[in-house]
């Protein structure tokens, strides 16, 4: 389905081309005054399934925002929250038998293993590229595929390194470390005061492979190259090995039985001064009664991941995406519904509700206060423009999908640094796995 | 519906007015038993075969989640029996369910034995122990996970204060210690729906047996030997399997505890299954490493149906 409808509804005034004639600048694009709108079918109610918050506000306000399209346009909304690794084989479910919800929000390349099942939505990504725009490469990768946009991306659940201020500066650091090397030594040093880091080793499938595959990116290694054939067995992928081999000693013990909840307790508890996370460690400390908390929030700051050998960012995080099944008897009333939550009025918002949980995969939104009233959410701006899509350097579909949740990165890492495997071991068992997929 | 019929017997053998099609259906004792199963059989195909055949079949083809898939034979089965992981799932499951269930077997029968005792306060403690299986299984794994946690465990807390461990114990970290901790979860769980099992049994047991083998001079565990193991074994047989099953196909403890992990260390088959199928899109492979649990699975009823519950068995005989 290529045929493309956006000039059916594009209302479009010469404000198109002054947009697009100012290219990459962040000026305002809404000057353009473009608007795009869908009309609704009659009668149309729409059933939205969506991943369970991850701070409280987000939910909120994307009620607030659901009630609102409602009252504007009489549209019933019906929103699911649930658990966000249950999304997927809900999602999964729906594409299979062709019914279920309309919209479902779901999470990094889920809408890539049926992207025939999903409605073309680029005459949207494209107006929002537009308006907002220009998209993150990274947001690229996730709703584009072949030649059309499969899903509309909401954003990345941004993953940077939270530390504290103090430990640091005790272990002798005026400044986070930019680069992978004064990283290391931060990490010795932080073991030796007594207050060490910890990286979630286990099955954990968020920050477990956030931080693995920003590690083995970092030094240039990747599952598999620009073609999709399985290139792990490189020697990039021994010096991230070897790199992991040092920094895990400095780690606080049992972090290879942590999953996703893990660093979080042993952050909020001073166990750990170091760890990847979303901005939720954060909202937590910073919005519990108790003063300990709060004075740990006070403490506590944010910063990007350190840049490796290959001298540039190579963050990884979970990423959002809104996809509408062509089952649905409403698309129009959906791409209404998703529209009206990216646009401005909404979007903001729901970004401030949670104060940056989740970051921008348009340009554009750079510009929402959010990111500087508080110089501690500021790391989480660049989320999108600093991470890579899973699956890198390859294709996103379902051998992306399969290798990052069977953890091959996340066990090649953690054999190698624990040294149940010799790092070349590590490294042919992952090829295998990977070749499994990848065939 | 009233057309004419055939008659079956010769009406003149039979009866002068031949009673109608309907009737003589209904008065069938084939057909009617045919009927009284057919519901039965209609929610065991719907809910129990058609299940069963489907992920059987699936585990022939490659098919993903959201595409049908190919056929392609016993590929999957190929590339399973060369990976290492899943290699490693198979043998965590039979060490998981062999030591579990022996524990929980043991442990079992010996606190039916103690509860068929004339104890104070008998029925409220027989209801606390079914306490475990009672509870939710989710709830008491992530009591687990609190209490295996690396760094807030009440029991690496406790040894400290005490001063008996100075580091805590890295409960689920380590590929060993996390195997036993996920096997002391599962027989906290699994102890009591083996004792109260055999409870049960040990409460049919006529009390003359154990009246003519005193006067025959048996001591306690001779008794025990010759009258109670006898007479308990067809429960024994039923409850072992029934055990056996659980624990073999065992998935939210280890789910919600490690995810498989430290390392894979912990993965059983379930859990591999699970995680290959669903979150990672392989159906076909995640129903072949389901379906090749089938073998297994019916070698342990059929051990426990042909051996276990042998009549010579049951009377204390030898073979």
């Amino acid at each position: 389905m290529t045929t493309r409808t956006r000039r059916d509804f594009l209302k479009t005034t010469a404000g198109i081309a002054a947009g697009a004639a100012l290219g990459e600048s962040l000026l305002p694009r809404e000057a353009a005054a473009q608007q795009l709108s869908f009309k609704p079918e009659a009668g149309a109610k729409l059933r939205v399934l969506r991943w369970k918050r991850f701070v409280q506000g987000d939910e909120d306000q994307w009620m607030a925002n659901t009630k609102k399209f409602t009252d504007v346009t009489g549209i019933e909304v019906r929103v699911d929250n649930e658990n966000w690794e249950d999304i997927r084989p809900k999602a999964a479910v729906a594409a299979n038998v062709g019914n279920g919800p309309d919209i479902i929000l779901s999470t990094n390349d889920d809408s890539h293993q049926y992207p025939d099942q999903l409605l073309d939505v680029s005459d949207l990504c494209e107006y929002l590229g537009k308006k907002y725009g220009p998209w993150y490469s990274s947001a690229i990768a996730y709703g584009h595929s072949g030649n059309r946009w499969i899903a509309v991306p909401l954003g990345s659940g941004g993953n940077c390194m939270n530390y504290r201020e103090s430990h640091v500066k005790a272990a002798g650091f005026k400044e986070f470390p930019k680069d992978t090397a004064g990283f290391l030594k931060l990490c010795q040093a932080l073991k030796k005061n007594n207050t060490p880091p910890g990286f979630a080793l286990g099955n954990a499938t968020g920050d477990a492979n956030a931080w693995c595959h920003w590690l083995l990116w970092a030094f240039g290694g990747k599952m598999v190259d620009e073609n999709s054939k399985v290139a792990i067995n490189s020697k990039e992928t021994v010096a991230a090995l070897e790199y992991a081999k040092e920094l895990y000693p400095t780690f606080v013990p049992g972090t290879l039985s942590w999953l996703d909840a893990n660093n979080n307790k042993a952050f909020l508890s001073s166990e750990i001064s170091l760890t990847n996370n979303g901005i939720s460690i954060y909202y937590a400390a910073k919005n519990s009664p108790d003063p300990k908390l709060k004075a740990l929030a006070a403490d506590m700051q944010h910063a990007n991941f350190p840049i490796g050998p290959v001298g540039r960012p190579t963050e990884s995080a979970l990423f959002f995406t809104s996809v509408i099944f062509k089952y649905s008897k409403y698309p129009n009333a959906a791409k209404e519904y998703l529209r009206f939550m990216m646009e401005k009025e909404q979007y903001e918002a729901w970004q401030k509700a949670a104060i940056g949980f989740v970051a921008q995969p348009l340009t554009y939104y750079e510009a929402n206060p959010i990111w500087t009233e508080d110089p501690k959410h500021t790391p989480f701006k660049f989320s999108c423009k600093n991470m890579l899509p899973n699956g890198y350097a390859g294709k996103l579909g379902t051998a992306s999908a399969a290798c990052m949740a069977d953890f091959i990165v996340v066990n090649m890492v953690a054999e190698a640094a624990t040294g149940s495997q010799s790092i070349p071991d590590a490294i042919k068992r992952a090829e295998r796995r990977a070749k499994r997929y990848y065939s | 519906m009233n057309a004419p019929q055939p008659p079956l017997v010769s009406p003149a053998v039979y009866a002068p007015v031949a009673p109608s099609f309907l009737a003589r259906v209904f008065d069938n004792r084939h057909f009617l038993g045919l009927l009284f199963m057919l519901p039965a059989a209609a929610l065991l195909i719907v809910f129990l075969t058609y299940p069963l055949g489907l992920g059987v079949f699936l585990g022939f083809t490659d098919a993903k989640v959201g595409r049908p898939g190919e056929w392609i034979g016993i590929e999957n089965y190929d590339f399973l029996v060369t990976d290492s992981v899943f290699r490693l799932a198979v043998w965590n499951t039979f060490l998981y369910t062999f030591i579990a269930s022996v524990i929980k077997f043991a442990l079992g029968l010996w606190l039916a034995l103690l509860l068929n005792e004339h104890i104070p306060f008998k029925a409220f403690v027989r209801a606390i122990v079914l306490l475990p299986f009672i509870v939710p299984t989710v709830l008491s794994a992530i009591a687990f996970w609190w209490i295996y946690d690396a760094q807030f465990s009440v029991i690496s807390w406790l040894l400290t204060k005490i001063g008996v461990i100075h580091t805590y114990i890295n409960f689920l970290g380590e590929p060993n210690l996390a195997r036993m901790s996920v096997i002391i979860a599962n027989i906290w769980r699994g102890v009591p729906f083996v004792a109260i099992c055999l409870l049960a049994g040990l409460q049919t047991i006529s009390p003359s047996l154990y009246e003519a083998a005193a006067i025959d001079g048996a001591n306690g565990f001779q008794k025990f030997w010759h009258v109670t193991l006898p007479m308990l074994s067809p429960i024994i047989a039923v409850v072992m399997t029934f055990s056996v099953l659980f624990t073999f196909t065992d998935f939210q403890l280890i789910w919600v505890l490690t995810r498989g992990g430290p390392i894979n260390a912990t993965h059983l088959m379930a859990t591999l299954s699970f995680q290959r199928a669903i979150p990672g899109g392989a159906l076909g492979e995640g129903a072949a490493i389901a379906t090749a649990m089938i073998p297994f699975l019916l070698a342990a009823i059929l051990f426990s149906y042909f051996g276990l519950q042998r009549r010579k068995w049951q009377q204390g005989a030898k073979d």
